[in-house]
């Protein structure tokens, strides 16, 4: 289920960029000079590194890393 | 002047950075210490360094010049979608190549290519399309250096000589100090352009009288307002580059670079906070770009607003050749530096020219990608590590070292940058589209080499024909482009002003999913590798 809910994120942030509700107006200017097309997609940076945070706390490949040190240990290799 | 001596300065200190990784090297023959710093990136310069391998001149100077031209559309273009695909790829195939690396002992993808669909010659054949498509780079890295140090310094510094300081100085610290003197000076870089670029967009708007009068003029004018919308932009060539930062984890020298942390858990904080990186460098040089056309009082800026009014309105009369020198002309690459040179106190901008030579720089890790990929795909793969040793296999890294960057120097100060500016645009879309090869490696069992040839063949195939299109069919002045083949109302294939679409999308659409295509249907058709090679990567 925590997998489904993480595609569905990538897929969702992924359709997000494509913001056609913006594009053909620059209001309203946000702080008075930063037309709102340019401040949604500096806000969807964010929520792109709010995803990665996710997918780092919920979907990180331990079992790569853990095999590693395991070959490391069984070799006597440092790592 | 004095901005000149900050940038030579700046160029003694990445030097020295060079050497002082040479000497904490001292008396290491190993290929792996010197390609890959023995694998022993920490997670603070292993996030530092893959992002500043990834800014290059292009990121700085073309992002506030393509912003200047095409107004706000430029971060969504650009930034916000290598915000996302970016840390996107290098979660699910960096960490798994870095694995495979550490597991396998690979040094370059062609070497896990090799060994995950036995072959020899095919990844020769990979080997040889990588290496055409990164060379560009280090040409318009020399170019870039050698421009940059011309008008940071009014002129006093002529191009040859600025070109030949910049190849002295990326050949002399990647020469000695190999990865970790290339990842430790790309880490000072990355660090010198976020603290100085968010100074220089805080004087900039100080001295234009503020950004909120600049943005509600630009409003008021008919012609700028358009610049701070993205009308002029179709929604299919906006989607279309979504794909580009696929490019970004085929590329040999991001996807080397990706073998050289210590740790897997160290790609946490790249993953994490790769889109803020992004955000911190792009934002600022694409607003600065886009406010850039407000100025009044820089006759160079004023000139490229003239050239780009003439060839909105004339265009259409004009000669292919007079549309191209237009169009070179108001070209924005250079706007950055303008304002700097206007608004900026003298010290801040020699700082941000040593912080914009840092960007231009960026190709001391193509320079040491070649290297790694000739001395070990080559140089080792065909015999003469085991006949030469591994000593001579590094001192042959360094002489391809002298040797490429020679080269790029000698043809940085014969042809023009356009040429290459162009070559880089296809360069993106050809890796773009080897990207399938490197998922297909590590996630699909039923791939083979064929499947790998034919989506090799066909980048090649595709990346040379849509430049003989481009070179054959003229760019159209600003507006409706020019129909080459149509199928009843559909436009398939088109000249656009910017370039070229297939079906109204970028090249880089169909390039990517027929090479996917390709090498699927091409390996279900073909044998597969031994059972035992499958299971080393995927286990029984």
């Amino acid at each position: 289920m925590k997998r489904i809910l993480l595609v569905i994120a990538v897929v969702a942030l992924y359709a997000l960029h494509q913001d056609i509700w913006f594009w053909r107006t620059a209001h309203p200017l946000v702080f008075g000079f930063v037309p709102i097309g340019l401040f949604y997609q500096g806000c969807f940076s964010i929520a792109a590194c709010l995803l990665m945070w996710l997918l780092v706390a919920f979907a990180w490949p331990a079992h790569l890393e853990e095999e590693i040190e395991h070959s490391d240990t069984e070799e006597g290799r440092p790592h | 002047m004095i901005p000149a001596i900050f940038v030579f300065l700046y160029l003694a200190a990445v030097l020295y950075i060079g050497v002082f990784a040479f000497r904490k090297a001292r008396g290491k023959q190993e290929a792996e210490d010197y390609f890959l710093a023995s694998r022993s990136l920490g997670p603070f310069v292993f996030l530092f360094s893959l992002f500043g391998t990834n800014m290059t001149a292009f990121a700085i100077l073309g992002s506030s010049g393509h912003a200047f031209s095409n107004g706000i559309v430029t971060f969504g273009l650009m930034a916000s979608s290598s915000g996302l695909v970016i840390p996107l790829t290098i979660f699910f195939v960096g960490t798994r190549v870095w694995a495979l690396g550490k597991k396998h002992g690979f040094m370059t993808p062609v070497q896990m290519f090799r060994d995950r669909w036995e072959c020899s010659h095919i990844g020769t054949v990979i080997f040889v399309v990588q290496a055409v498509l990164l060379v560009p780079y280090i040409i318009i890295g020399i170019m870039g250096g050698g421009t940059t140090l011309n008008v940071i310094s009014g002129g006093l510094v002529p191009y040859w000589f600025g070109g030949a300081i910049v190849a002295l100085v990326v050949m002399g610290y990647v020469f000695f100090g190999g990865m970790r003197g290339t990842a430790w000076v790309n880490t000072f870089q990355t660090i010198l352009f976020l603290t100085f670029g968010i100074i220089a967009i805080v004087v900039i708007g100080a001295g234009m009288g503020g950004f909120r009068s600049a943005a509600n003029a630009m409003l008021a004018s008919p012609a700028l307002a358009p610049l701070l919308t993205r009308e002029r932009i179709s929604p299919y060539y906006f989607f279309s580059y979504t794909f580009i930062p696929l490019s970004a984890i085929a590329f040999p020298h991001i996807l080397i670079f990706c073998l050289t942390a210590e740790k897997m858990k160290h790609f946490k904080k790249t993953v994490i906070f790769y889109p803020l990186c992004i955000l911190a460098i792009w934002l600022p040089c694409v607003f600065l770009g886009v406010m850039a056309n407000r100025v009044t009082d820089v006759p160079q800026i004023k000139a490229k607003q003239e050239a780009r009014r003439v060839l909105a309105t004339q265009g259409k009369n004009l000669a292919p050749e007079q549309r191209d020198e237009l169009r070179e002309q108001s070209a924005g690459d250079d706007v950055i530096m303008l304002l700097l040179q206007r608004y900026a106190p003298l010290w801040l901008a020699g700082l941000l020219g040593a912080g914009i030579m840092a960007a231009v720089m960026a190709s001391d890790s193509q320079i040491l990608a070649l290297s790694t990929m000739f001395t070990e795909d080559v140089f080792a793969f065909y015999g003469h590590k085991q006949r030469f040793g591994e000593g001579v296999q590094v001192k042959a890294g360094r002489l391809f070292i002298v040797l490429i960057t020679l080269f790029a120097y000698a043809v940085a100060l014969r042809a023009p940058e356009t040429i290459f500016e162009l070559a880089i645009q296809y360069a993106f879309s050809g890796f773009a589209a080897l990207s399938p090869l490197l998922i297909a490696a590590i996630f699909w069992k039923g791939s083979t080499k064929w499947g790998a040839l034919a989506s090799t063949i066909w980048v090649a195939a595709s990346v040379v024909a849509v430049a003989l299109f481009q070179h054959f069919v003229p760019a159209p002045a600003p507006g409706p482009s020019v129909v080459v083949w149509s199928l009843g109302s559909t436009e398939v294939l088109s000249r656009t002003p910017g370039g070229t679409a297939v079906l109204g999308f970028m090249p880089v659409v169909p390039m990517v999913i027929i090479s996917a295509l390709l090498m699927i249907i091409v390996s279900m058709l073909t044998r597969k590798p031994a059972p035992t090679t499958i299971n080393r990567y995927f286990g029984v």
